[in-house]
């Protein structure tokens, strides 16, 4: 990983808003460097320290709700320059206070006892935030204005572009800081402890004391993040530390790929994609984005990472070539499956709802949900694109176990 | 004053006695070897010397200092160090990295998060050292879960003694190697414990004789001798009470 993979990342955030330009693309790039940083943060906790959290949001959402609160406070008093660039820092310390209040009591323990209490404390969490709407606004949430200070050089942070910069700018910051963790001795100890925990007390280490640290280090980060949103959407409200958002970063960073400090990246790009993309095309996207995930945890528990990482492998030694013909079948037939299954996941959610109209438009097909041909026609789809999907994936392994044996025998 | 030393140590797990009343005296220097028959208590006997169980009556001292009832991580950073009858490394992890997480705190990095590992000169050269001991150099980025099961094993010895303890404990070292594999693994620990107190548990007679200065014989929980490897093979006791013919045969092996 040397620094040119860092350069480039800067230019490609720095370029991306004029490489997708308009106002959705610059949301959804905004809400993605946001996600970036807090699925990097909840990869620190799953990657690489081994602990399954099903309470992360509870951290970035209290980051969150400090700094609605500190720029509402700047709001009424101050007249000076914004200081909201720095502000993520007020998220980023209320992350870690929290981080060290919870943490104490979650990581007592490892394994399936540290789940059960995330998802405790992020229900407690999420309880109380409800029941002190004085402080947290309830349902309806804490809403700010970020423009609120003198701007500094003409940048009043009220046009979204200025947003997105300052979002890249420590998105960029915070992945930097998280991979240079990794190369820390607590950042190694912190897989040690995930790789075996008796072990690591036996070379001088107190596990539960590994697990605090990096817990409090992830919780800054989450914090940084949840800061960010606030920023981004000028409200917080009980859904930023709710189970949804918690098992939101957890989808994005395993479908990613947690083995690698860059799967979450390509995770959360992903899962934006998902949420705020497709959710404009099809009120099935949760469906879409569930079986996605079901598929990964089953086929690539290395997540998409993982299948880039054996392209370049491939790619180096040169026999990417011979893999052409049976990826292409394997994503011809992905496809046909794929068109089947929308044909009838599409079908189903327009007769389950009422209100919306039979009448759809599918690859430019004018379809009606009612005709008994879209089903047979969907279904007939399906169904053989799964069996060339069979077909198709016994090609793929033959090859690449072909491959990989060439090259075993190229090695020796 | 001894490097190790065991008073009156007890152990049960329910009723079941397992441990009664050890008392063993170990030289700093010493190799001391602990043989006994299976199930005679040798590896409890090591859990409660490492911290890993509780007792549940006596002491343990450890040059001098009574390390009764603390836990693994505080027994190890008073330089006392184990290694497993079931190789317990971080299989996820290079060959180096796992030296390397037997070093650092030995050399004080502790839970540092602003030390960068690669600029660490000292633990990395003793990580490199131990990986040339070890004979793994050219293994040395390999994931430790793919080495061999010879390998592994060398890697539990180096990861044990990597962090520079003084008194290292190690748990059958030669168990399931083959005759080759054995003999390099007794050289290896004939080499790693120059200057340290050795204390073993092994079933290979062979390897006992050849290393150990004195051995201890454990039945049913309690050491029935304690001598040097002539007098153990003398002793009447031992021959009846354990392997009797068997001892006298690999002694001469």
């Amino acid at each position: 990983m040397g620094k040119t993979i860092w350069i480039v990342t800067a230019l490609v955030m720095l370029a991306a808003p004029w490489a997708f330009p308009g106002g959705f693309a610059l949301t959804l790039l905004t809400q993605m460097g946001t996600l970036i940083i807090f699925a990097l943060s909840y990869n620190m906790l799953l990657g690489q320290g081994g602990m399954l959290s099903f309470g992360h949001a509870v951290y970035s959402g209290l980051g969150a709700y400090i700094t609605v609160h500190a720029l509402n406070a700047i709001g009424k008093s101050w007249g000076w320059v914004t200081p909201l660039p720095l502000l993520p820092l007020v998220g980023g310390f209320a992350g870690l206070a929290f981080g060290v209040i919870f943490g104490y009591v979650t990581t007592k323990k490892a394994g399936t006892t540290f789940a059960m209490i995330s998802l405790g404390i992020g229900e407690l969490v999420y309880a109380c935030v409800l029941m002190f709407p004085g402080f947290f606004g309830g349902e309806a949430g804490i809403s700010t204005n970020r423009t609120v200070g003198q701007p500094l050089f003409g940048i009043t942070f009220g046009p979204s572009i200025q947003v997105y910069y300052l979002v890249a700018a420590w998105c960029f910051a915070c992945m930097v800081a998280m991979y240079a963790l990794t190369q820390t001795p607590l950042g190694r100890m912190a897989n040690a402890v995930r790789d075996n925990p008796e072990r690591a007390e036996f070379v001088g280490y107190d596990t539960q004391k590994v697990r605090f640290l990096q817990l409090v280090l992830s919780a800054f980060f989450a914090g940084i993040s949840g800061a960010l949103s606030c920023i981004n959407f000028e409200i917080v409200s009980a859904e930023n530390v709710s189970a949804i958002r918690s098992g939101g970063v957890l989808l994005a960073a395993f479908i990613g790929g947690i083995p690698f400090f860059f799967g979450p990246v390509i995770g959360a790009i992903v899962f934006i994609f998902f949420v705020a993309a497709l959710s404009g095309f099809t009120k099935a996207w949760l469906l879409y984005l569930g079986l996605f995930f079901c598929i990964m945890v089953l086929y690539a528990p290395g997540g998409i990472a993982s299948l880039f990482l054996m392209q370049i492998g491939l790619a180096r030694a040169g026999r990417l070539r011979r893999m052409a013909l049976p990826y292409a079948l394997a994503a011809a037939a992905a496809l046909v499956a794929l068109a089947g299954l929308i044909g009838l996941v599409e079908s189903v959610y327009r007769l389950s709802d009422v209100t919306s109209d039979p009448q759809m438009v599918l690859f430019g097909l004018e379809l009606n949900a009612k005709d008994p041909a879209v089903w047979i026609g969907s279904g007939l789809l399906l169904a053989c694109g799964l069996l060339a999907i069979r077909f198709a994936s016994r090609t793929v392994v033959a090859r690449w176990d072909a491959v990989q044996q060439e090259l075993k025998g190229a090695s020796a | 004053m001894s490097a190790l030393e065991l008073r009156d140590v007890h152990k049960s797990f329910g009723s079941t006695k397992i441990i009664q009343g050890v008392s063993l005296s170990i030289a700093p220097g010493e190799r001391h070897a602990i043989i006994g028959p299976n199930g005679a208590g040798k590896s409890t006997l090591f859990n409660l010397v490492s911290g890993r169980f509780p007792l549940t009556q006596g002491s343990i001292h450890l040059n001098g200092e009574d390390i009764t009832g603390l836990r693994p991580f505080e027994i190890n950073r008073k330089g006392l160090s184990r290694s497993f009858q079931v190789t317990n490394i971080f299989h996820n992890l290079t060959v180096f990295e796992n030296l390397r997480c037997a070093v650092l705190w030995a050399h004080g990095y502790k839970y540092s998060f602003w030390h960068r590992l690669a600029k660490l000169g000292g633990v990395n050269r003793r990580a490199e050292e131990v990986l040339q001991k070890i004979g793994l150099r050219s293994r040395a980025g390999v994931p430790a879960g793919t080495l061999s099961y010879a390998e592994q094993r060398a890697l539990e010895i180096g990861v044990t003694i990597a962090g520079g303890a003084t008194v290292i404990l190690l748990d059958e070292p030669t168990a399931g190697m083959s005759r080759t594999e054995t003999a390099h693994a007794v050289e290896l620990i004939r080499q790693v414990s120059q200057d340290k107190t050795l204390v073993m548990v092994e079933h290979d007679m062979g390897v006992v004789f050849d290393l150990a200065d004195r051995i201890s014989v454990l039945v049913y929980g309690e050491v029935i001798a304690t001598g040097t490897p002539a007098e153990i093979r003398g002793n009447a006791a031992v021959q009846e009470a354990y392997l009797g013919t068997s001892l006298a045969q690999a002694a001469h092996a």
